[in-house]
């Protein structure tokens, strides 16, 4: 197991900013390594991008970078650096307790994402809602779930935010309108889009004016080969439902590259393009960077802000990449280090410390406080944790129903749930 | 990576031979093998014997199988043959399916039974009614395999037992093998078999060696589909239980014999169809029987034996038939509640000490 932690990027372990690999350097090593070529679409308004999908990808990434970026308040600065600092530093630290024995079954972590989550949730209201997959501790996160609860139900504990009965890819905060970290892949779309579809109905067919929240909705590449994605784009275009679809393409579902498993989406294309069936249903569909949170942030507001007005649905392929395995229990034996270390070298933490100091906008002082502080935040997080209280054994047979009338009555005529001892729990039938 | 590849074309026979390497040198110890092992030699074997045997899944291939069940088989067969597909259940499900009518003999891997949900309709619809529907024109010879029930701390939507859910539909065979002989005989017997195949593996089990014997590992080996196998004779009590459970209930017989109780432990193995002769032969023996589920107990795989044993030998009874069965809540993740939801060898020496009236 700890041989996996030495497999890592080194950029896991630190942020300090890496030097870019070049694109022909890495083709000239290793040629059968499928990356994508980098592509900067942000600047395309979501309006462009259905009536003229881009032609051909950039492959500069430098070129359009000053003019395009709007530059930062100081105060977003804060908080977008904080929040994938936060997300970072939290998977780290589950990937330790996972080791430690402090977690289990399985743990998918986020590291490597982090612009993805932090750009668009952190674009949105506290009471927009978010759907989630099995990846979802950083959602919840960026959502503003507090690290020691998500922490606290990863350990398995009462304080967790499912007091222990959710577990690392079941999270659920109703407080935070966080719909749920679904485990199979495409089961969270549709429950993202009836969520959309109360808002508009809320508004709609009930009056309530203030009813104008936005759904975001994550999953990754592997799940758009999932027949609920289509029918789900089909019916949010269907009815115009306020939602942001987000995929968060990382090239991998577990083991299956992308580009084996996802057929072209234009018979001149020779890789697939998931945004490109955006325009097929009828919204626009966005390519963005996703290891750059300044362009996801920019596409997720205007994606966002089209939701709110009324004008349907988005659809966002965030070009991404996991740092680790699929799970804390997977080899990662395929993918390769070359493909692995171009990805390294996009770090969007780094790339965020670089263009916020060069930007002038916060200090490197102000930077190492918001750090110091999400350090704490996440030791005292485990701390809680650590020390919180295993849920109840009473607590087995709570939440099964809303009335617990459900559990049927008893021989005796009593309710089951009236019988003495009944929440003390047992398998065996009593 | 190179080398792991290497491991995964060769590690089985590497492994073989340092097993029976070792085996020399210690002279005439049993020979173990793995249930991974067995299920991976099974499907070794299957793919060799019948062109018309190929294998899909999700990770089957490049990726060794999410469990690495399916290890080495991509470099002896080929990727035609050892098939990666898109995460679509329903979609390769009911290509398996279409398959099979078209006359190949697929094997469909479920990365975990709790997926096939996405794929009911292509197991039951699809696979299950067809031969029916059709007036016998067209069979279905399919296997559907992967891990089902509980794991650990996996919670809720990755722990759920299916044996009752497919048992249920005319149709279907349901096999759950228990040690290294249930996998390679009752495997091999699914993928020959000229009908729907739902064959129900543990992955706790995955890595536990059993013994076995020239026999089992002969290429011809197989298991009668419908026979149940009694694992321990007893006197006193019968634990009836598949998969996982037939382990728990061993235990729990060796437990009990030190109270002096006699225990007889019956593997099910196939649970549709039902076996009903020989649990009900073994209960009319011992007067008393405790089945033991992992799964939930409302129309439970139990709730079928305990049926089975009143109507068929209620007369032979000296008390209650006793049920043992995972509690009727989703799986909490919490490692407490969830041992306190699944059924423990414990519970299993407490009820059957009810049902002796000790």
């Amino acid at each position: 197991m700890s041989a996996l932690l030495h497999q890592l990027p080194s950029s896991c372990q630190g942020y300090a900013p890496r030097p870019s690999v070049p694109q022909q350097g890495l083709k000239g090593s290793a040629p059968q390594v499928q990356c994508r070529p980098t592509r900067i679409l942000s600047h395309r308004t979501l309006a462009q991008a259905v009536s003229a999908p881009p032609a051909a990808p950039e492959k500069s990434k430098g070129k359009d970078k000053p003019k395009q970026q709007k530059s930062l308040t100081p105060e977003v600065a804060k908080d977008l650096y904080r929040d994938m600092f936060l997300g970072r530093e939290f998977e780290e630290m589950c990937a330790q307790m996972y080791y430690r024995g402090k977690m289990f079954g399985f743990v998918h972590l986020y590291s490597g994402q982090e612009a993805v989550s932090t750009g668009v949730l952190r674009a949105m209201r506290p009471d927009d809602y978010v759907c989630s997959t099995y990846r979802d501790h950083v959602h919840a996160l960026s959502k503003g779930v507090p690290a020691k609860n998500i922490m606290a139900e990863l350990f398995g504990k009462k304080t967790g935010i499912c007091r222990g009965q959710g577990g690392s890819m079941h999270m659920f905060s109703a407080e935070h309108n966080l719909l749920g970290g679904f485990a199979f892949i495409g089961e969270g779309i549709p429950i993202g889009l009836g969520a959309a579809f109360g808002v508009k109905y809320r508004k709609e067919s009930i009056g309530l004016e203030g009813s104008d929240q936005v759904v975001a909705s994550f999953f990754g590449d592997g799940t758009c080969n999932v027949g609920q994605f289509y029918e789900c784009l089909n019916m949010a275009s269907l009815y115009k439902l306020p939602i942001i679809f987000v995929v968060e393409n990382n090239l991998w579902a577990i083991g299956m590259n992308h580009p084996r498993a996802t057929g072209p989406s234009d018979p001149n294309d020779t890789e697939p393009h998931i945004w490109k069936k955006g325009p097929a249903f009828g919204m626009p569909g966005v390519l963005v960077d996703g290891m750059d949170v300044q362009k996801v942030r920019e596409v997720a507001v205007e994606a966002v802000a089209r939701a709110r007005a009324g004008l349907g649905p988005t659809l966002i392929e965030a070009e991404t990449y996991r740092f680790r395995g699929h799970s804390l229990a997977d080899p990662d034996e395929l993918r390769r280090k070359e493909e692995k270390e171009h990805y390294a070298a996009r770090d969007p933490i780094p790339q965020l410390k670089k263009a916020i100091l060069e930007g002038n906008i916060l200090t490197q002082d102000e930077l190492k406080e918001i750090e110091k502080d999400v350090l704490a935040e996440v030791d005292a997080a485990v701390q809680f944790a650590e020390e919180s209280p295993k849920p109840d054994k009473a607590q087995l047979l709570e939440n099964v129903f809303a009335d617990p009338k459900g559990f049927g009555i008893h021989e005796d005529g009593r309710y089951k749930y009236q019988m003495p001892g009944f929440s003390s729990g047992n398998s065996a039938l009593v | 990576m190179q080398a792991l590849l290497q491991f995964g074309r060769n590690g089985l026979r590497q492994q073989a031979q340092s097993k029976y390497l070792s085996q020399a040198l210690r002279g005439y110890a049993s020979k173990e093998l793995t249930v991974r092992d067995a299920l991976n030699s099974a499907l070794d074997e299957e793919l060799a014997r019948d062109d018309r045997v190929f294998i899909m899944g999700e990770e089957v291939g490049e990726y060794q199988g999410a469990y690495k069940i399916t290890r080495g088989l991509l470099q002896k067969y080929g990727a035609k043959r050892v098939r990666d597909t898109p995460i679509t259940e329903a979609g390769f499900t009911g290509i398996g399916a279409g398959a099979a009518f078209a006359g190949l003999r697929p094997i469909v891997e479920f990365m975990t039974f709790n997926f096939a949900m996405q794929a009911i309709d292509q197991i039951i619809n699809s696979s299950a009614k067809t031969l029916y529907m059709s007036a016998g024109t067209i069979s279905s010879p399919i296997v559907f395999r992967g891990p089902n029930g509980a794991a650990a701390g996996v919670a809720a939507q990755h722990s759920q037992c299916y044996a009752a859910w497919y048992s249920h539909v005319p149709g279907l065979k349901v096999l759950a093998p228990y040690d290294a002989e249930d996998c390679r005989g009752l495997l091999k017997a699914a993928i020959r078999d000229p009908d729907p195949v739902v064959f129900l593996e543990n992955e706790i089990l995955y890595g536990s060696a059993f013994p076995v014997d020239d026999t089992i590992l002969g290429k011809d080996f197989t298991l009668p589909i419908g026979k149940a196998k009694v694992q321990r004779e007893g006197k006193d009590i019968t634990l009836v239980g598949f998969g996982k459970m037939v382990g728990y209930n061993l235990e729990a017989a060796k437990e009990l014999e030190k109270e002096g109780v006699s225990a007889e432990v019956i593997n099910v193995r196939t649970l549709k169809p039902l076996d009903r002769e020989t649990i009900v032969n073994s209960v009319r023996k011992t007067h008393r029987v405790v089945c033991v589920e992992e799964g939930w107990p409302q129309s439970g795989f139990t709730a079928e034996i305990v049926a089975t044993v009143n109507e068929e030998c209620f007369d032979d009874l000296d008390a209650p038939p006793e049920r043992v069965t995972g509690a009727e809540v989703p799986m909490p993740y919490a490692a407490n509640l969830e041992a306190a939801a699944l059924p423990q060898v414990k519970d299993v020496i407490r009820v059957a000490k009810r049902c002796l009236g000790r």
